[in-house]
């Protein structure tokens, strides 16, 4: 297994009484890309603050390769980072900037020159050197902010919404070249955004927060299709949640019906919540479907289709379909068992896990 | 139809501008240009820069306000530097303003006051067994106090200039590796730049043509081109002379502007 690159142990940080980071755990492992997904003032930006040395915790226990960082100074941490605002001296050239953590090294002048070639060309800036910050645009100042950053060759690079001041087109074409980069370089990454889609397609792993509490941690696949809780559901994708029961393992009741499904281990006739992709549904005739509906409305999204259906009870469905439907039809709608997934209130992450492992075994035995 | 209205709002501003600073600047360079007898000549300049006297007075009246510049500029600087790191800091930078709100005359006479032998500094001076010095009308008690007086309007801009900082500016360079004093020499100090330049501007000029002062403190012992200008002006009634030190004033004032103002970056272009 990979080192632990880093570690936060029941780590708090509160600011005048406001509790801000409420003991947070996770480790680190050299190498890989991680995703702190949150909505805004969830504590993202404070976790990389920590990190890189510009605050201190208030409790708690923060390591950076088995070393505590109270002993290590903000300035002698092997962590860069790229500003939410890339903090680009505005009194220097790109040349200059990135040449900044350099010169303060004291390389010799040969080697900091070629060094900052290397890693403009890296970040497809040759012949940039001599641009004023004034005269670069937004996705090239973000470039300069990143290769500013890894000139100074990190274990560690912390990004903070690098990508959000950029436009869609652009914004997708640096998640394709920030990710093929740390894949190129083995630094560990850990970047953060409050764009879910951003952290789906980028990430090894996700760390999902909310209010100052790591909610959910696991690899993109894991946390889409198997969301600890509505919160996480939400936050990750669409999806339709209903109130449900659980009638027995692999059994459970929503909109009045019982339907076959792949979850277990929980209590009988336990209340739960039902989650349903969108994508996941497909609209069929009402003798085939497992759920009778009416079409409300629909949406053309360009790629699919967006239509809202509601059942009997007033319950809406959304469904994600590249076949049009007509509004006021009455359709049913189809699904697997192992598209509903099941979610227990209150569970923490610890006893999602257990359980899953628990009944995973049970079902391979 | 913006710079329609654009230019009927900038009126009164230019009508002000001509009124009150270009009639009186063209004013002065011809009344240079006027002799005792009231003809056309050139002899004010010929005696201006024939005159020991007056060369000497210009060369001080520089030296005096580069030095008080100077004092100023290192006492405003960690003053602003400090202030922006305190807690309540628009508090602080209010009671620094406040003096300036008190008439120049009035602080003049207080610090004679505080200066003269019967003095409070005086007083201490004795208490402590040094006794009674002549602190009044010297050199010293001129620059102290004209630098007492410019404080403020240098405090002002530089903190300004170090409020308006992007804090992370300052996390960036620790983030390089710069230590404190590496992150205010290369990256603090350049950026309030333009609050030290703005700040000299308005400490520099003003103490070029520094008058009352000269006289109150400075017992006339200083005499700059101020103090000159006025001598010429209300007393030996040359106002061809008085016009000619003016216009050497305001070309010592363009030429300070010159140097600090903001200058467009060099374009140096890649390739
Ligand atoms: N210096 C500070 N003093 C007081 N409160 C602070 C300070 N910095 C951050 N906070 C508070 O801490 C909380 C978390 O802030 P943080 O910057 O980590 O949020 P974030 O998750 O990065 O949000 P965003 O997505 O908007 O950047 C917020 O409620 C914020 O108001
Ligand atoms: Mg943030």
């Amino acid at each position: 297994m990979a080192q632990n690159i880093i570690t936060f142990h029941n780590v708090r940080k509160e600011y005048d009484d406001q509790v801000v980071l409420k003991d947070v755990s996770f480790e680190i492992e050299q190498g890989k890309f991680y995703t702190l997904l949150g909505p805004s003032g969830c504590g993202k930006t404070t976790i990389l603050r920590l990190i890189a040395g510009f605050i201190e915790a208030n409790q708690g226990d923060i390591r950076l390769e088995g070393k505590k960082v109270n002993d290590i100074p903000a300035n002698k941490r092997k962590v860069n980072t790229v500003f939410q605002d890339y903090a680009l001296f505005p009194h220097l050239n790109v040349f200059d900037n990135v040449a900044f953590g350099l010169r303060i090294k004291k390389l010799p002048k040969k080697q900091i020159e070629q060094k900052v070639k290397d890693v403009l060309r890296m970040v497809q800036l040759s012949g940039f050197e001599e641009r004023e910050i004034s005269e670069m645009s937004g996705g090239q100042r973000q470039r300069v902010a990143i290769a500013r950053a890894l000139a100074n060759e990190p274990e560690v690079l912390l990004l903070d919404e690098p990508l959000s001041a950029l436009d869609l087109k652009l914004r997708k074409d640096m998640q394709y070249e920030l990710r093929e980069l740390q894949q190129r370089l083995g630094i560990t990454f850990i970047f953060v955004t409050h764009d879910q889609e951003e952290a789906l397609a980028m990430s090894d792993e996700i760390f999902i927060l909310n209010k100052g509490e790591i909610v959910q941690s696991g690899t993109p696949v894991d946390i889409y299709d198997e969301p600890i809780n509505r919160f996480v559901a939400d936050f990750i994708g669409e999806s339709n949640i209903v109130k449900g029961k659980m009638v027995d393992d692999y059994l459970v009741e929503f909109v009045g019906k019982k339907f076959e499904c792949v979850d277990g281990g929980m209590g009988k006739n336990e209340s739960v919540e039902v989650v349903l992709r969108p994508e996941d549904i497909q609209i069929t005739s009402p003798e085939k479907g497992k759920m009778h509906v009416t079409v409300d409305t629909q949406l053309f999204r360009g790629v699919h289709y967006e239509i809202v259906c509601l059942d009997e009870e007033g319950n809406e469905w959304v469904v994600h379909s590249t076949r049009k439907a007509t509004e006021g039809a009455h359709v049913g709608l189809f699904f697997e068992p192992e598209d509903i997934h099941v979610m227990r209130f209150g569970e923490s992450e610890e006893e999602f896990d257990a359980r899953l492992e628990s009944y995973e075994e049970e079902q391979e035995g | 139809m913006m710079t329609k209205a654009r230019r009927v709002y900038s009126i009164p501003y230019v009508l002000w501008l001509l009124l009150f600073v270009i009639a009186p600047v063209l004013l002065i360079v011809y009344q240079s240009f006027i002799g005792m007898d009231g003809s056309y000549t050139l002899d004010n300049y010929k005696t201006y820069f024939a005159s020991s006297t007056y060369l000497r007075m210009t060369f001080n009246s520089v030296l005096y306000a580069f030095l008080i510049t100077l004092i100023v500029l290192v006492i405003s600087y960690p003053a602003a530097y400090i202030l922006n790191k305190t807690k309540h800091k628009q508090l602080w930078l209010m009671l620094i303003i406040l003096p300036t709100w008190v008439n120049l005359l009035l602080k003049a006479y207080a610090f004679i006051g505080i200066f003269s032998m019967h003095g409070s500094v005086n007083h201490f001076l004795e208490f402590i067994g040094i006794g009674p010095k002549q602190l009044l009308f010297t050199d010293f008690s001129f620059i102290f106090v004209a630098a007492y007086i410019e404080i403020p309007f240098m405090i002002m801009p530089i903190f300004n200039a170090l409020e308006e900082m992007n804090p992370s500016f300052i996390s960036a360079s620790v983030d390089l590796g710069a230590n404190a004093w590496q992150t205010f020499w290369q990256v603090i100090f350049p950026l309030s730049l333009n609050g030290v330049k703005s700040g000299v501007q308005a400490v520099f000029i003003p103490s070029l043509s520094l008058f009352m002062l000269t006289r109150l403190i400075g017992g006339n012992r200083v005499i700059t081109l101020g103090t000159a200008i006025e001598e010429h002006f209300m007393v030996t009634q040359n106002w061809g002379m008085g016009s000619t030190i003016g216009v050497v004033l305001i070309i010592a004032m363009l030429a300070i502007m010159l140097v600090t103002g903001e200058k467009k970056k060099k374009r140096r272009r890649a390739n």
